[in-house]
Parts: structure tokens; C-alpha cells; sequence
């Protein structure tokens, strides 16, 4: 385990909490959206792209960047809301969230808003897309990585085992996969759903590099990414152990929360133990 | 008079590989059936452009989109029937919706198949892809055409599907007759006053021959080829719907959802009168056996399209 500074791990978890605010305020507002795998992200994508990935808020085109792609779509509030705190468009639009004539969209989409690299929310292809852009690296010969992030529940779907064969059988290390594993899919346990374990045989034997961290310890996810980008011939994909819901306690580990937005009591308990956790971070 | 034929998948290999020298961003994907579409002309002369993403469908649409959104131009083949319905889905996300650079190019459209039956007869495809906001949708006549539609795919940005048939086709064109292509514009092929038959794909000629037959009556017909299906050609829809006296549609596909309801809802919002039918494969799946004689039983023959003209005309 290397050593991290500890500005800068407090730093990353302060911007965790901040964005968990914002998730829990767009979706209180929106009166729609899905908590639950949203919190459970928000470690993992906060350390991507405020340590990990090499981008520019200022050129979401750059031909050279870093790609990040949420494959689980209906996280995206929390997506929006790092781009936002980065800089890619302001954090006002955050308000608007699923509002008509407004940029952000239920799911992602990725003609209108700066940052978004692929449109999702229909499960199973960003690990595709994915395989795609880094093929395009590779190609052009760019030192640029590709980051997906994958649902657990989403990896039901057929085609994540198609793309998991072909980044698999295109030597792609340049791909980073990040599985969201918090247990839980709409209907319930994914083990009583239908059945992944055992994850990281069933990765392995398809050809990836496996990392097993928690997915909420910032550390972790540094020396974890760090690790991936390293791999030679092979993807990586990091198995996030997540709990759904993260950060809020009567969020966690329900599924009721996967596709309901907090109402108005819920939303104020959740501000509160969120403003409790950062002044506890802040040492205040 | 016999007629010269050419198989519309060798042009589409051939114009693969002319265009890959056009194009350095130009790549191409397909799904264990580079032999049969032809991309395999493409993977032999640039292999690090080319690729494999064997018999999984879904993988290659989504994985031509991430190509596409750094900057490639990718072309994506396989069998219309796992082209289109099989992979409906990525290509409403991740191509129609997301605008993304693809070109669907599909081969084995339509009953002409033959032999393998209905599993591999895609009737439905042209409607699948006509539905979807962004989608541009051709389906060329013969070899010539094809090569043109190739190249007009490869220039445009933009999603978009073409489908061919299997068999070799009678070259309806030669290479200067198409300078003019473009995207949206049918072709008078033939002209005449009394009837149009507004055809596309393997059917131009079809038409073509049923031309002929009608003439023996005395019978002038005008052959439309409407290669671009969407956007379709309305001018031209609406001059023949006043220029002539009955109008058919003549398509490889279900009478549903393709060139004769493209056809149709132009007609209809513009309150035209004219005498009209729908040709094409009658909302029923079909069965193996020879091209030709699938054609004759399921109405596409240029015999029942010339009964059905005179029966329209009398």
C-alpha cells in the first residue's frame, strides 16, 4: 500500500460528501431519479476525475483526454454533478436536472452536455462503447485510458460478456472497468435475481486483471486505478465493493431507494447526516 | 438479351478498400461474416483498420459507435436480419440517438436469400431503420449504385443504413449515368405517362422488366429508383402522383413500414387521389427456396406486378 498524502485523500472525501449533497438535492427537486446507485458511485468517480484522469473542463474534446463512460446511466446525477463541480458547465444547470427545455437528462446524453462521452441508460453497452474508444487509442497510437464504469445488476445483460471477450481478446490495457458491486438490483439481491458470483472468476476467466477493493476508501481506488493503468495485454476491472445508497443510513442497503427520490423529510434527514459527516471530515 | 450481372457485395468490398486509402479514419467491423459481406477485401489490405468481433452483434454496433466518437468513420456489416432487429437497440442509442458517425452496411436483405429460409429473410429492416430520429436509410439497385452509395455514405457524417441482397444483380447503370447521386434524390430511370412504379433495391429491375411486359399492352410505364428511403424524395413522389395515372410501390420488404408506406403517408397528407398499390412482401413471413421462385409466389414476379398495373389502370 503506497502512502497518501492526507490532504489530499480528505480533500477527495470532501468533495464526496459535497457531491452526495447534490445528488440527494437534484433528485429532491427532480422528484424523480435513482439514489440509491448513485451514492454508492460517487467514491469512484470523484477519485477519477479529481486525482486519476488527465482532462481539461475547459476542452471536453481534446482529442488526447482521459474518457470516462457511466454504463449505468441512472447514476448519472452524480456524473453531472462532479462535471459540474469541475467546471464542465455550471453547477446552476444541477437544479434543472430532468426538467423540460433544460440540459440534463434523465440519462446521460452526450450531443448537449459537455463531458459526457456516450448516451446510456438502456443497460449493457457503454463497456462496448467503451472497447470502442480504447480500440481508437490504440489505433492512433494515444496514451489515453478509458474508464467504465459498470452496474453489478447490469452485468445480467448479454453484451457486457461480448465486450468482456473482445477488450479481452484485444489486449485493450488501456480499458479500466469499475464494477459498482453494492448488492442490490431493482427486484432485489442480485444473488437472488440471477446469480453473479463468483465475480471475479467469472472476470478472470474471461481474460481480466482483477482488483477487489472497498469502494468507498479513496486510498484504495488511487492505488487501485494507478495499478490498472499499469497492466500490460489485458483490461482491468476493478471490483468496487460499494453499498447502495452510501452516506445517507436509511438509504443504505435499501433497494426501495434504487429508483425513488427522498421526499421532503427524507431529503432533510439526509442533508443532515451529510452535513455532519463534512464537519466531521473538516474536524470541526 | 442477356443481362450483366454483378454481385452488389463485391462492389461494397471493393469500395471498402478505395476508400480506405480516401479515408486514413475510415475503419470497418464485422461479425464473423467477412467472407459473405465482403469486408474481407477491407481486412487483407488494411488489417489494423479491420475488425473481428465475431458472432456478437450487439458488441460490434456499440463498439462502432466508440470508435466513431473519436473521429472514425465506421462501417459495421453483417446480414441485414442480425444488422438491424437483432441489434435495435445500440443502434437507437448508441448511433441513431447519439448522432454518431456509423454506416450500417447490410448484405442478405430481403426473400432473395433464398434457401435459408425465413430466419434470414429480413423484411422488416428498411422499416426498423426508417422509424429512428437521425437514421438516413438507401437501399441501391445494382453493383454501380452501390459503389456510389458507399462513397456518399463515407462522405456525409451521420448515421445511416444500406441494405443489399445476396445474389448477384443485373447492372442497371453505368458508372457516368450516377455522377449525380445524391442523397434524397430518386432517379427517373425510365420515364412514361401512364403508370409509376416507384421502386428500390433488387425491385429497380424488376420494375425495369415489368416496363417491358407493360409496353406490349401499349403501356408506358415510369420506373423511379429510390435508392435513399429516407429522406425520401417527396418532389418526385408528388410529380408522379400528377403526371401519371396510378402509382405503384415495388420493394423486397414487408408492405409495412418501408418505401410503399413512405410512399403513402406523402401521398395521403398531401390529399392525392391517384390510383396506388403497395408491392412488396404482404405482412407474412415466407420460406426457403429458390430467389425466383419465392418472387413468383409471393407476388414480386414482374408478371403480377404487370397484372397488377392493368387491374390498377382499368
Amino acid at each position: 500500500m503506497k502512502s497518501h498524502n492526507d490532504e489530499l485523500i480528505k480533500k477527495l472525501n470532501l468533495i464526496a460528501v459535497k457531491i452526495r449533497k447534490h445528488v440527494i438535492e437534484m433528485l429532491y427537486k427532480a422528484k424523480s431519479g435513482h439514489p440509491g446507485g448513485s451514492l454508492s458511485a460517487v467514491d469512484a468517480i470523484v477519485t477519477l476525475y479529481f486525482n486519476h484522469m488527465k482532462h481539461n473542463a475547459k476542452k471536453p474534446d481534446d482529442p488526447d483526454r482521459d474518457r470516462f463512460i457511466l454504463s449505468k446511466g441512472h447514476a448519472v446525477p452524480t456524473l453531472y454533478a462532479v462535471l459540474a463541480e469541475y467546471g464542465y458547465f455550471d453547477v446552476k444547470e444541477l437544479k434543472r436536472l430532468r426538467e423540460i427545455n433544460c440540459m440534463l437528462q434523465g440519462h446521460p446524453e452526450c450531443r448537449h452536455i459537455p463531458g459526457i462521452e456516450a448516451s446510456t441508460g438502456s443497460l449493457g453497452h457503454g463497456l462496448s462503447f467503451a472497447n470502442g474508444v480504447a480500440l481508437a487509442g490504440k489505433l492512433d497510437k494515444k496514451e489515453y485510458n478509458v474508464y467504465v464504469m459498470l452496474g453489478d445488476g447490469e452485468t445480467d445483460e448479454g453484451q457486457i460478456w461480448e465486450a468482456a471477450s473482445a477488450a479481452s481478446h484485444y489486449k485493450l490495457n488501456n480499458l479500466t472497468g469499475l464494477l459498482d458491486r453494492n448488492f442490490l438490483q431493482i427486484d432485489g439481491n442480485t444473488e437472488d435475481v440471477l446469480r453473479l458470483e463468483s465475480v471475479r472468476e467469472r472476470w478472470s476467466s474471461f481474460g481480466w486483471n482483477v482488483i477487489e477493493i472497498d469502494g468507498h476508501d479513496i486510498r484504495q481506488i488511487i492505488d487501485a486505478l494507478h495499478e490498472a493503468d499499469e497492466r500490460e495485454n489485458q483490461p482491468t476491472m476493478i471490483i468496487l465493493s460499494t453499498v447502495k445508497g452510501k452516506g445517507v443510513s436509511f438509504m443504505e442497503n435499501n433497494v426501495d431507494f434504487h429508483g425513488v427520490p427522498p421526499n421532503e423529510l427524507e431529503y432533510k434527514l439526509a442533508i443532515r447526516e451529510l452535513d455532519t459527516l463534512q464537519r466531521k471530515l473538516e474536524g470541526i | 438479351m442477356s443481362k450483366v450481372m454483378e454481385n452488389p457485395r463485391n462492389a461494397y468490398g471493393e469500395t471498402l478498400v478505395e476508400l480506405g486509402k480516401k479515408y486514413p479514419d475510415l475503419v470497418v467491423l464485422d461479425a464473423d461474416l467477412s467472407k459473405s459481406t465482403k469486408t474481407i477485401m477491407f481486412a487483407k489490405k488494411y488489417p489494423d483498420r479491420f475488425f473481428e468481433m465475431g458472432i456478437a452483434e450487439a458488441n460490434m454496433i456499440s463498439t462502432a459507435a466508440g470508435l466513431a466518437s473519436c473521429g472514425k468513420i465506421s462501417f459495421a456489416s453483417t446480414f441485414a436480419v442480425f444488422a438491424t432487429g437483432r441489434v435495435y437497440d445500440q443502434i437507437r442509442m448508441d448511433i441513431a440517438y447519439s448522432n454518431a458517425n456509423v454506416k450500417i452496411f447490410a448484405t442478405h436483405g430481403g426473400i432473395s436469400v433464398g434457401k435459408d429460409g425465413a430466419s434470414h429473410q429480413m423484411i422488416e429492416d428498411i422499416a426498423l431503420m426508417r422509424v429512428l430520429p437521425n437514421m438516413v436509410v438507401f437501399a441501391p439497385s445494382d453493383a454501380t449504385q452501390t459503389r456510389r452509395i458507399v462513397e456518399l455514405m463515407a462522405a456525409k457524417y451521420g448515421p445511416m443504413y444500406a441494405r443489399v441482397g445476396r445474389a448477384n444483380a443485373p447492372l442497371i447503370y453505368k458508372k457516368d449515368d450516377l455522377k449525380d447521386i445524391k442523397i434524397g434524390k430518386g432517379i427517373i430511370t425510365k420515364d412514361g405517362d401512364d403508370v409509376s412504379i416507384i421502386a428500390c433495391g433488387t425491385m429497380v429491375d424488376y420494375a425495369l422488366d415489368t416496363r417491358k411486359l407493360l409496353s406490349n399492352d401499349g403501356i408506358k410505364a415510369r420506373v423511379i429508383d429510390m435508392h435513399t428511403i429516407k429522406p425520401i424524395d417527396k418532389k418526385l413522389v408528388l410529380k408522379c402522383a400528377k403526371e401519371t395515372n396510378a402509382m405503384l410501390t415495388a420493394e423486397e420488404h414487408s408492405v409495412i413500414g418501408g418505401l410503399g408506406s413512405a410512399v403513402s403517408e406523402i401521398l395521403a397528407e398531401k390529399g392525392c387521389s391517384c390510383k396506388f398499390r403497395r408491392m412488396g412482401i404482404q405482412d407474412m413471413f415466407c420460406e426457403s427456396g429458390e430467389p425466383k421462385d419465392l418472387f413468383t409466389k409471393y407476388g414480386l414476379s414482374a408478371d403480377h406486378i404487370a397484372k397488377t398495373v392493368k387491374e390498377l389502370l382499368k
